[in-house]
C-alpha cells in the first residue's frame, strides 16, 4: 500500500514539525499553544498581507458535496480583506471549463484554484496557466501531469474505503461468517474504484467477513433508493453496509425503511449534515460516516493566498507551501459527531 | 436506385390508414385488445426473463416482495412512458420528460410547499408538470419549433431552474402522509399505492388512445398531419394537448418519485427521456408516428425493470448491465421489424 505509507509519512512529518515548531515558540506559554492548535491554523497568518486575486473554477454544483465546495471557497475568501475571488460559472462540460480557465488566465489573476470536472482533460490548460506564470492549486480531481500544478490538495478516496472497512471490521470482528454489502458510487469514476479498493484491502484483515454483494448507484437519491431496494431483495440477511455517498444514502435509508430491515449497521460516506443528524439521533441503521471533507476548498484558498503572498504555511516550518496535501477521511460516529457537525453539508 | 424503397414505404402509411381511422366511428378491427404478434413477442421476452430470474436466483426472484419491488420500480418511469407514447404516436418527441420530473419534484418539495402538506405537494407537482408541458406545446404547435429542438431546450432550462431552486441540495420531505404512502403499511391487498397509480394511468391512457376521438386524432396527426388537417382536425391544438398530457404524466411521476425517495433533488428523473423512448419503441410505437400502443409501452417498461432486477439479484456490475441493456434494445427492435403489421405491407 504505497498510498497509505506516503500519507502516513506526510502526516507524520507534518505532525512532528508542527509539534517542534509549537514547542520551540510557545513552550513556556501552554495557553497560547492551545489556541494555536484549535484555530484551524490558516495559511501564513490572519493578518492582511499583499493583495491577491484568486481565480476559482469549479464544476457545476448539482450535488450536495460540490455545492459545499463552492460555499467553503467563497466564505474562506471573504475572511481575508486583501483577497479578491474571481469565480467562474460551474460547469461539467470539459470544453466550457477549459474556456473558463483560459478567461481567468487572460484576466491575469495571481493564483488559480481549479476543481476540474475531469482532471485528465484539464491538464493542458493547467500547463498553460503555469507557463503563463500563474501558479495553479489543483483541487481534488488530479491533473495528469505534476507540471500542470504547483500544489495539489484533495481527499483520500482509498483511505475513505480503508477507514470504512476498518470501522466495519472492528464492529464485526467477533462475528463468525459476517456478510458485508457495498453500495458504490458512479462506477466510471476513478474515485469510486479507489474507494472500493481501499474497502476491500481493509476487509482482508478480517477473514471472518465476506463482501457478498456490490452494486453501483449514481450519487443521486433516486439511484440510491432503487439500487438499495434491489440489494435488500437480493440479500435477505447481512451484517453491514458501506454506502459511498451520503446523498445517495438518503435514498438508501428510504429503501431500508420501506423494506423494514434493521439487522445490519450502515456506514455512509462524504459527511452530509442529514447523515450526521441521523448518526447523532441514533434511530436508524446508519451508525457512522467517513468524511471526504469539503473544507478542502477552504484549505485551497488558504494555500492560494500563501502562494500569492510568497509565504509558507504556519506550523509546517517551510519557506514554501507543500506540493501535495491529502485530507484525512475521519470516521464520524455518535461519539464524535458533535465535533464534526459544523462541517456537515446540506 | 436506392431511393424507391424508402419512399415507397413512406407513401404506404401516408395514403392508407389515416383517413380510414378517421371517418369510421367504429375501427376496422378491435383496437388494442387484439393481441398481435408484437405484443406476443414482448410477452415471450418477459416470460424468458422470468425464467432466467427464476433459475438464477429462485429464492430472491420468485418472491412476493420482489414482485412488489419490480412493479414499484416500473411505476414512475411507466407513467412517464404512457405520456411519451401519446407524443410519439402523434409523430413528435418529448426530450424534456426527465427535466420536467426533476423540476416538478423539487418545486413540490420546497419548504414552502411542505407547509401545505400532502395536497400542496400533489397540486404543485401536477401544476408544474402541466405548466412546463404547456410551454412545450405552445412552442411546438404555435411557434412551429421542431419538437426535438423545443423539448431539448426545455430539458436544459428546466434542469437549470431545478438546480436554481435546490442550490444543489437534497430537499428532504418531512410530510408524513406523503412518506407513509411509500411504506408497506399502506399497501392495498398487497399492492403498493404507486403501482395502483401506475395501473390507473395505464388504463386511462389505453382508453384515451383506443376509445376516444382524442386518441383517433392523435393517431391521425402522427400518420399524416396534412391529411388530418384536411379532415378537419385542429392539428395545432391537438399537438398542444399532447405535450400538456406528457407534462401531466411527468407531474404525476414526480409526485410518485417524491413518495418513493422521500425527497426532491435536481438530479431526479435522470435519463428518463431515453428510458421512456426506448420502452415505447420496444413496445411497438412507431418513432415516425401513426401507430402507438399503451400495452406495448407498459410491457416495454416491465422488460427493462425486470432485466435491471435480475442483474442486481445476480450481483452483475454496471458495465455488464449497460452492455446487456443496449443489446436487448437492438434485439427488441429487430424483433419489432419482423413482427410489426406495418412492416409486412
Amino acid at each position: 500500500m504505497p498510498r497509505t505509507s506516503r500519507r502516513g509519512l506526510l502526516f507524520g512529518t507534518a505532525a512532528v514539525s508542527a509539534g517542534a515548531f509549537l514547542t520551540a515558540c510557545t513552550s513556556n506559554e501552554p495557553k497560547e499553544k492551545n489556541t494555536a492548535a484549535t484555530s484551524g491554523a490558516p495559511a501564513a497568518d490572519d493578518r492582511p498581507g499583499k493583495p491577491v486575486t484568486i481565480g476559482f473554477a469549479g464544476p457545476q454544483a448539482d450535488h450536495g458535496w460540490l455545492n459545499a465546495i463552492n460555499e467553503n471557497a467563497r466564505s474562506r475568501a471573504k475572511k481575508y480583506s486583501e483577497v479578491t475571488l474571481e469565480t467562474t460559472e460551474g460547469s461539467n462540460d470539459t470544453a466550457a471549463q477549459i474556456g473558463q480557465v483560459k478567461t481567468l488566465i487572460n484576466k491575469k489573476v495571481d493564483v488559480l484554484v481549479v476543481l476540474p470536472a475531469d482532471g485528465k482533460a484539464l491538464t493542458q490548460v493547467g500547463l498553460e496557466a503555469m507557463r503563463a506564470g500563474i501558479p495553479v492549486i489543483n483541487l481534488d480531481r488530479i491533473f495528469a501531469s505534476p507540471q500542470a500544478y504547483r500544489c495539489w490538495v484533495g481527499g483520500d478516496n482509498y483511505g475513505m474505503g480503508l477507514n470504512a472497512g476498518t470501522y466495519i471490521g472492528e464492529q464485526l470482528k467477533d462475528k463468525p461468517n459476517a456478510k458485508v454489502v457495498e453500495l458504490a458510487g458512479i462506477d466510471n469514476l476513478e474515485l469510486t474504484k479507489q474507494r472500493s479498493e481501499g474497502f476491500a484491502a481493509a476487509l482482508k484483515n478480517y477473514p471472518n467477513i465476506k463482501l457478498v454483494a456490490r452494486q453501483a448507484a449514481d450519487f443521486t437519491v433516486e439511484s440510491g433508493q432503487a439500487k438499495m431496494a434491489q440489494l435488500l431483495q437480493a440479500q435477505k440477511k447481512f451484517d453491514a453496509l458501506w454506502n459511498h455517498d451520503d446523498d445517495q444514502g438518503v435514498g438508501a435509508l428510504r429503501a431500508i425503511q420501506q423494506a423494514g430491515r434493521d439487522e445490519f449497521l450502515m456506514v455512509g460516506g462524504a459527511g452530509a449534515k442529514s447523515a450526521m443528524d441521523a448518526i447523532k439521533a441514533d434511530n436508524t441503521v446508519l451508525k457512522a460516516t467517513v468524511l471526504y471533507p469539503p473544507t478542502m476548498a477552504a484549505s485551497a484558498i488558504d494555500l492560494a493566498r500563501a502562494l500569492g503572498q510568497g509565504k509558507g504555511v504556519a506550523g509546517l516550518a517551510e519557506l514554501e507551501i507543500p506540493t501535495s496535501l491529502t485530507l484525512y477521511s475521519a470516521v464520524v460516529t455518535k461519539d464524535n459527531v458533535d465535533q464534526y457537525l459544523p462541517t456537515g453539508f446540506n | 436506385m436506392t431511393h424507391p424503397a424508402p419512399s415507397a414505404r413512406r407513401s404506404g402509411p401516408d395514403r392508407a390508414p389515416a383517413p380510414v381511422t378517421l371517418k369510421k366511428s367504429g375501427p376496422p378491427r378491435p383496437l388494442g385488445l387484439r393481441v398481435d404478434l408484437h405484443t406476443l413477442s414482448l410477452l415471450g421476452i418477459l416470460a424468458v426473463l422470468v425464467a432466467v430470474g427464476g433459475i438464477t436466483e429462485p429464492e430472491a426472484f420468485l418472491d412476493t416482495g420482489n414482485l412488489q419491488l419490480v412493479l414499484t420500480q416500473a411505476s414512475v418511469i411507466g407513467v412517464v412512458t404512457v405520456g411519451m407514447t401519446f407524443v410519439i404516436t402523434s409523430g413528435g418527441i418529448d426530450l424534456s420528460v426527465g427535466a420536467m420530473v426533476a423540476l416538478a419534484s423539487v418545486w413540490a418539495t420546497t419548504l414552502a410547499t411542505q407547509e401545505y402538506g400532502f395536497a400542496g405537494i400533489v397540486f404543485t407537482a401536477v401544476l408544474v408538470g402541466l405548466g412546463v408541458g404547456l410551454v412545450n406545446g405552445v412552442l411546438i404547435a404555435y411557434g412551429r419549433v421542431v419538437p426535438f429542438i423545443a423539448t431539448l431546450a426545455m430539458l436544459a432550462s428546466a434542469r437549470g431552474v431545478a438546480l436554481m431552486i435546490t442550490d444543489g441540495k437534497t430537499q428532504i420531505v418531512t410530510v408524513t402522509s406523503v412518506l407513509d404512502l411509500g411504506l408497506p403499511r399502506s399497501y392495498v391487498l398487497g399492492i403498493p399505492p404507486l403501482v395502483l397509480i401506475f395501473a390507473a394511468v395505464t388504463v386511462a391512457g389505453w382508453l384515451l388512445l383506443n376509445r376516444t376521438t382524442f386518441g383517433r386524432r392523435t393517431v391521425a396527426v402522427g400518420g399524416n398531419a396534412e391529411a388530418a388537417r384536411l379532415a378537419g382536425i385542429d392539428v395545432r391544438r391537438q399537438r398542444l394537448y399532447l405535450y400538456l398530457l406528457s407534462g401531466l404524466c411527468c407531474g404525476i411521476a414526480a409526485f410518485m418519485l417524491i413518495v418513493l425517495s422521500g425527497s426532491g433533488q435536481n438530479t431526479n428523473g435522470n435519463l428518463y427521456e431515453l428510458d421512456a423512448i426506448a420502452a415505447a419503441i420496444i413496445g411497438g410505437t412507431l418513432l415516425s408516428g401513426g401507430k402507438g400502443t399503451i400495452v406495448g409501452s407498459v410491457l416495454g417498461v416491465l422488460v427493462f425493470t425486470t432485466i435491471t432486477n435480475i442483474f442486481a439479484l445476480n450481483n452483475l456490475q454496471s458495465d455488464v448491465q449497460q452492455i446487456a441493456k443496449g443489446a436487448i434494445i437492438v434485439a427488441a427492435v429487430l424483433v419489432q421489424g419482423r413482427t410489426s403489421p406495418r412492416a409486412e405491407t
